[in-house]
């Protein structure tokens, strides 16, 4: 009978939490030797707390039962005892210390960022995460990819409702990886859960962190700090492949970053601007000004019908090359290439009924950059 | 020159605060009326307009909560836009914490206090009531911020900067100047209560013999004359870098964003201490006087309130455990943070076992108590839980942070607040509340309560984090389940209100000590308890403290 | 302790209207500051407070001289103060914080030293040095130069060093019933702290207009002008109250062992002594 308890309270507890595990009630194990240590942590933590809890709840509860008033019971007189009162400060001491000790393992693990294979620069934007490959030359944006139909109710959700991207971070596996984090406004936390990281992004400062995957796979995760009005729809992927995969996908992009580099030596059509500027505008802009550039006043002026963008194409350029310091208009000088910031231009300038006909062309952009 | 003296007390008021409230009802508002609870310098009255006050915040409160409850109910955006959303979470906190749970337990003070160490009145009584009106003064302003254009505080109740001052709406300088008048409120509001502790008490009351409720209301006045100057100094911050170009949080004139943190969190941790300490005090004069027995370890109480409230002075830094602290600095808070826990388990231990061979009855006061001791130990727990530095890289921001405070604000602070007034009110009204609608109240309460948080601790762990109006799929059924369980509690506390009016208007008549095994100074008066008590001080006998 | 004669007041009208006028006067505040509009309005908040606070302490001087006070009483006043001014000190020292924090974490890190050093990637041509004459980034203009601590700053210490004696010896005067010598050297008092402000004016002047220390010159003017502005602002509160104290000595009020209302002021000024005294350690010398 004996054995048969033994045997099956821990299969149970564990089943249970394996199966908690499955359905998404608990902490994701994760991917990294990291994560797993934190899942660790958590379950012990976890079962102490329940198992302290038993034991409370228990003498409270039987105490209930056993001494009611209803039922005759006479009250005790004892109301003080010193050693009891210190044993129950000192018990908890060294159930905190037993915890304290593989947590501060952990931790030191954690920050210990040094010789790390690549270095990646995480940087939060109003309502988009950046990512550069540090002495690689490939950067570009990540914006949410599920479509605003779908999260007002117009079309059916997908999978990865809100939790989807347009261009997700490449990651080679079994490699050291440094992150290094900051941000162009506000405050954002870059978290994904499979990886245990999470960390804020401060403006004007860089804060540090690390991972090395073990599996290759697509990880999840979102902003975990509240940036602003989009600050639900500012999703993380993470694309864990192997390492010769990474390779080639990092040469990819390499290459592609310097045809559109060639890009700004020539001349562009009226129309391939727009072309151009139509996404880049939908991706990052309509978050504040909206998908018809109509704004939303006052945070947010309307491009739509301005009359001040349509007269001084110079201030135009310079608002979005530069934006307004001390207000949400963020400087696209470093985010955008000259020929992204030319064509958005552009759009704006002829989209909405603003039929200027300037086609803004990526070489004077560049040279406004420069200066 | 000749001093003119003010006049006596006028005899007229030596009706209870109580049985005023109806006559008010009668006569409909007579300026004379009126005139009696804006001018009031007694403690009694200037408790009970503490007590409304808090009450109808509470409802303001936690029908924004409903509000955001009801967007949550499923994913997707339904009813409002992300911004109001935003608008809705900073107020619901702000509310709740400022205009709520704090003006409840002031009210306490301000109705039991004197009572129970035998005092004619608050030390000074008409600053007293500087310090209330100050309150609807100050939350009319906050609240009215939502109808400014540009819509109210949107950065949530913890307002980072630069969220909150490059990035803010217009109306949030009115939102700071808001919070001024409430902090100069709560600073009033406690040095009056020390101030009455530690002079008005009666001959023969050492300090060792003064009820738990008034020595965790003394430290907790300690408290917030400590750390509300702080709050106004760094609010103080935020309005000059948002209109006079100062960068206290601005890297490009050198300043630090993190430094609004740490300073917010240097008010904001005791805050929280704030908010539960009196709790405590409470449910320590409850949970005796129904299990017929004395307190166990009186002195271990003080001593761990006292420490609670000293380390909470240390442990700051656990709510920026991600934000990039030195790793020195990270293993300093969580130790500090860990430690809380031990004079937290002294008090727990020491409640049990006052329940322990006692003889114990289940009046709606002691349900609420026992309710509390449960509820807020496991909100304890997974406070515990948020300590551990590398665990919090997973739990921070996410619901299950959410289901860790609403454990020790809801079924903490407020439930003891439910208690404490369900315990005293045959003394301010001279009846009982009606027994088989309290118990009513309760179990909704507690299923409503367990309903809506504790699905919140799954969402979190499962990776959904706080603050966003919408949400991925596989968070739904947790959702649905809180949204739920929010309106059944919400609709469950217009029982509490019918109570609390039933009791005032009649009941059963409750004698001088309404409860059979309460022994604290209060039950010596006349229930209701006249205007005016203590005139000439009564003389403490050491019958139960001390030896 | 409680003797049976603890005065507790009758209804009065200063709690609500000084709430009130309190509303008032942050109303207008807003509004000001974001309407750019509404000076009236605070204008007649400030007014009103001023007007409330006065009537207020005109029933406490009544009700005090009319012999309604036990010593009971008094020892709630003591406690009072006592604790107002524990609280002015926490204000103070957020921002003593803010600047130990600045000077010994935020500029460091920035100029890449410390363990977030790294954050210099993004201020390459930032050197961390205090004072911070070249803030990190080139649009926000630091100061041209710093104030030498040894000349006026000095003065000023000295002034309010020397006014504490002065009100130390007018107190010590009253308490041995001297009140003219008493008189004169609150008097003394008074206008030691009419001189210091007036050269913290000639200072934020200098600063202005010769030095380049504004509020916008970057983490060292902040930090300069909130802690030495709210210095001066308890300083003029101080020398208010001091004039009344003043006043009310001439009048012939407080006796020689019965005088809180001018021990709150001593208690009061002492601090903003003190708080002085950090200042000129922590802002201007080192
Ligand atoms: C009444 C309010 C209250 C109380 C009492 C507490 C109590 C505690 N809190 Fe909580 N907390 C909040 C209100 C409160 N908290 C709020 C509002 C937030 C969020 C703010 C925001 O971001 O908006 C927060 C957030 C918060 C965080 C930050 C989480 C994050 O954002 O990442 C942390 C981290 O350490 C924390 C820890 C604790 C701990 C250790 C306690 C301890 O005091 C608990 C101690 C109690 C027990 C442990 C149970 C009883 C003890 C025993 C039975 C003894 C034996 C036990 C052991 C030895 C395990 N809290
Ligand atoms: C003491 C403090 C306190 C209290 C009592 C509560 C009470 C409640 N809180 Fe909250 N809460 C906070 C303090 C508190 N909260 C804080 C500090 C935050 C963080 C804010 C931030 O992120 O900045 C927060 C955040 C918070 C969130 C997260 C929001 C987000 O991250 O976006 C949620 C979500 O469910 C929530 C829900 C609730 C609910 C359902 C209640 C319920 O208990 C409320 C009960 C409801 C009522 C009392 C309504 C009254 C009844 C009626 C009006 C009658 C019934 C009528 C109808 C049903 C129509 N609270
Ligand atoms: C995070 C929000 C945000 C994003 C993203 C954003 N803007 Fe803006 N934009 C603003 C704000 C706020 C202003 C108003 C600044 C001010 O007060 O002068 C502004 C101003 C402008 C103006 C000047 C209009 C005027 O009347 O003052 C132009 C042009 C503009 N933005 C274009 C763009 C373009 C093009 C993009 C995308 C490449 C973009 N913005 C992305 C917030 C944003
Ligand atoms: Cu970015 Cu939240
Ligand atoms: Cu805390």
């Amino acid at each position: 009978m004996r054995s048969l308890w033994q045997w099956l309270l821990p299969t149970c507890v564990i089943a249970g939490a394996n199966q908690a595990q499955a359905n998404g009630w608990n902490m994701p194990v994760g991917v990294t030797d990291i994560s797993r240590d934190i899942y660790g942590l958590h379950m012990t933590i976890f079962w102490v707390c329940v198992a302290i809890g038993l034991l409370v709840f228990g003498v409270m509860f039987y105490s209930l039962f056993r001494y009611r008033h209803s039922k005759g019971a006479k009250a005790a007189e004892f109301h003080e005892h010193t050693s009891v009162e210190v044993l129950w400060t000192a018990i908890p001491v060294l159930i905190l210390v037993g915890m304290a000790v593989p947590a501060t393992a952990t931790l030191k693990n954690m920050y210990d960022t040094s010789e790390a294979d690549l270095d990646v620069m995480i940087i939060g934007q109003q309502w988009r995460w950046r990512y550069e490959y540090l002495g690689e030359d490939v950067a570009f944006n990540s914006n949410m990819s599920t479509p605003w139909e779908q999260i007002r109710g117009e079309a059916a959700r997908g999978e990865h409702y809100l939790l989807e991207v347009d261009e997700p971070l490449v990651l080679p596996i079994n490699r050291k990886i440094r992150f290094l984090m900051t941000s162009d406004d506000v405050i954002h936390s870059w978290w994904v859960p499979d990886l245990a990281v999470k960390q804020d992004t401060i403006p004007g400062f860089i804060n540090e962190n690390w991972v090395q995957i073990n599996e290759p796979g697509i990880y999840r995760g979102q902003c975990a700090e509240l940036c602003g009005v989009n600050h639900g729809f500012m999703p993380i992927v993470v694309h864990a492949v192997e390492e010769d995969e990474f390779e080639i996908w990092l040469a990819e992009r390499k290459e592609a970053a310097e045809q559109e580099a060639m890009g700004v030596d020539r001349e562009w059509e009226l129309d391939e601007l727009m072309a151009r500027g139509e996404p880049v505008y939908r991706a990052i802009c309509a978050s504040c000004h909206q998908a018809e550039g109509q704004g939303a006043p006052p945070a947010f002026p309307a491009l739509a019908n301005n009359a001040q963008l349509i007269d001084d194409l110079d201030w135009h350029i310079d608002r979005i090359v530069n934006g307004v310091s001390g207000t949400a208009m963020p400087a696209f000088r470093s985010t955008l290439n000259p020929v992204e910031i030319a064509a958005v231009v552009t759009y704006t300038r002829n989209a909405w009924g603003g039929d200027t006909g300037d086609a803004v062309q990526p070489a004077s952009i560049a040279e406004k950059i420069v200066q | 020159m000749a001093p003119k003296l003010p006049p006596q007390h006028p005899l007229q008021h030596s009706t209870t605060a109580a049985a005023d409230g109806q006559a008010d009802h009668a006569h409909h508002a007579s300026p004379k009326g009126i005139m009696r609870w804006l001018l009031t310098t007694n403690h009694k009255e200037i408790g009970s307009l503490y007590l409304i006050f808090s009450l109808i915040m509470f409802f303001i409160g936690g029908i924004f909560a409903l509000v955001v409850r009801a967007e949550l109910f499923q994913p997707g955006l339904q009813l409002i836009e992300p911004e109001f959303f935003n608008q809705m979470t900073t107020m619901h906190g702000l509310i709740m914490v400022f205009a709520a749970v704090m003006p409840a337990f002031t009210g306490l003070a301000n109705w039991m206090i004197p009572l129970q160490i035998g005092a004619p009145d608050m030390a000074l009584p008409r600053l007293n009531n500087f310090s209330f009106w100050l309150l609807p003064v100050a939350f009319t302003l906050l609240l009215s911020t939502l109808f400014m254009p540009g819509g109210g505080p949107n950065f949530g109740w913890t307002f980072y900067a630069p969220l909150s001052t490059t990035y803010a709406p217009p109306s949030t300088t009115f939102f700071i100047l808001a919070l001024h008048i409430a902090g100069v409120s709560s600073i009033l509001g406690a040095i009056n209560i020390v101030a009455t502790i530690l002079n008005m008490r009666a001959p023969g009351m050492r300090m060792m013999d003064m009820p738990l409720f008034v020595w965790t209301w003394l430290i907790t006045a300690f408290l917030l004359i400590a750390v509300m100057p702080v709050l106004a100094g760094v609010i103080t911050m935020m309005l000059m870098d948002i209109n006079f170009g100062t960068s206290f949080f601005d890297a490009a004139g050198g300043g630090d964003p993190v430094l609004f943190q740490h300073l917010f969190w240097f008010f904001g941790h005791p805050e929280v201490y704030i908010m539960i300490l009196p709790a405590f005090g409470i449910v320590s004069a409850i949970i005796p006087t129904f299990a017929r027995k004395r307190l166990f370890g009186y002195a271990s109480m003080v001593y761990a309130t006292a420490a609670i409230a000293l380390l909470s002075f240390l442990v700051w830094a656990h709510h920026m455990f991600v934000v990039g602290l030195p790793l020195a600095a990270e293993l300093f808070f969580m130790y500090s943070t860990m430690l809380i826990a031990v004079p937290t388990g002294v008090k727990v231990f020491n409640w049990v076992t006052t329940l322990f061979r006692g003889s114990i009855s289940f009046e709606p006061p002691m349900l609420f108590a026992l309710a509390f001791v449960v509820l807020f130990t496991i909100g304890g727990f997974s406070g515990l839980m948020l300590a551990i530095a590398p665990a919090d890289f997973q739990y921070h921001d996410t619901y299950f942070v959410v289901a860790h405070f609403h454990y020790v604000l809801v079924p903490g602070a407020i439930f003891a607040i439910m208690a404490g007034v369900y315990y005293w009110l045959p003394k301010w009204t001279g009846h009982y509340p009606h027994e088989r609608l309290a118990q009513c109240h309760f179990w909704c309460s507690i299923v409503g309560v367990n309903l809506t948080f504790f699905p919140m601790h799954f969402a979190g762990l499962a990776g959904m984090p706080r603050r966003i109006p919408d949400y991925a799929l596989q968070f739904a059924d947790f959702n649905l389940v809180s949204s739920i369980g929010a309106f059944f509690f919400g609709i469950s506390q217009l029982i509490f209100v019918l109570v609390i009016v039933l009791c005032v208007r009649g009941g059963r008549k409750a004698p001088a000590q309404a409860w059979e095994g309460a022994e604290d100074l209060e039950w010596s008066v006349p229930s209701p308890a006249p205007l005016h008590t203590f005139e000439t001080p009564p003389v403490f006998h050491r019958s139960h403290h001390g030896d | 302790m409680s003797g049976g004669s603890y005065y507790v007041p009758t209804t009065s009208w200063w709690p609500i209207l000084g709430s009130l006028a309190l509303g008032v006067m942050m109303v207008g505040a807003g509004v000001k500051l974001v309407y750019d509009t509404g000076a009236l309005l605070m204008l007649l908040g400030v007014v009103s407070i001023i007007g409330v606070m006065g009537l207020w302490f005109r029933d406490v001087v009544r009700e005090s001289m009319g012999g309604l006070y036990d010593s009971q009483m008094d020892r709630s006043f003591r406690w009072g103060m006592g604790w107002f001014i524990f609280s002015e000190l926490m204000f103070f020292a957020a921002f003593f914080g803010a600047l130990f924090y600045v000077r010994t974490f935020a500029i460091p890190w920035l100029g890449g030293e410390g363990e977030k050093g790294v954050s210099a990637l993004l201020w390459p041509d930032f050197v961390a040095h205090w004072p911070l004459l070249s803030p990190p980034d080139a649009s926000v203009l630091g100061p041209d130069q710093v104030f030498s601590p040894w000349q006026l700053p000095l003065v000023n210490t000295l002034i309010l060093v020397t006014s504490s004696i002065t009100l130390t010896v007018a107190h010590e005067a009253l308490k041995l019933d001297e009140r003219i010598t008493c008189r004169n050297w609150l008097a003394g008092t008074v206008l030691l702290g009419c001189c210091f402000i007036i050269i913290q004016g000639v200072e934020y002047y200098e600063a202005y207009n010769h030095y380049g220390i504004t509020l916008e010159a970057g983490i060292f003017g902040a930090t300069f002008f909130i802690l030495t502005g709210f210095h001066g602002v308890h300083v003029i509160i101080g020398t208010i109250i001091l004039a009344c104290i003043l006043v009310r000595i001439c009048k012939g009020h407080f006796s020689t062992d019965h005088h809180f209302g001018f021990e709150a002021s001593c208690w009061y000024w002492h601090f903003v002594d003190v708080v002085w005294v950090g200042l000129f350690i922590f802002v201007y010398v080192l």
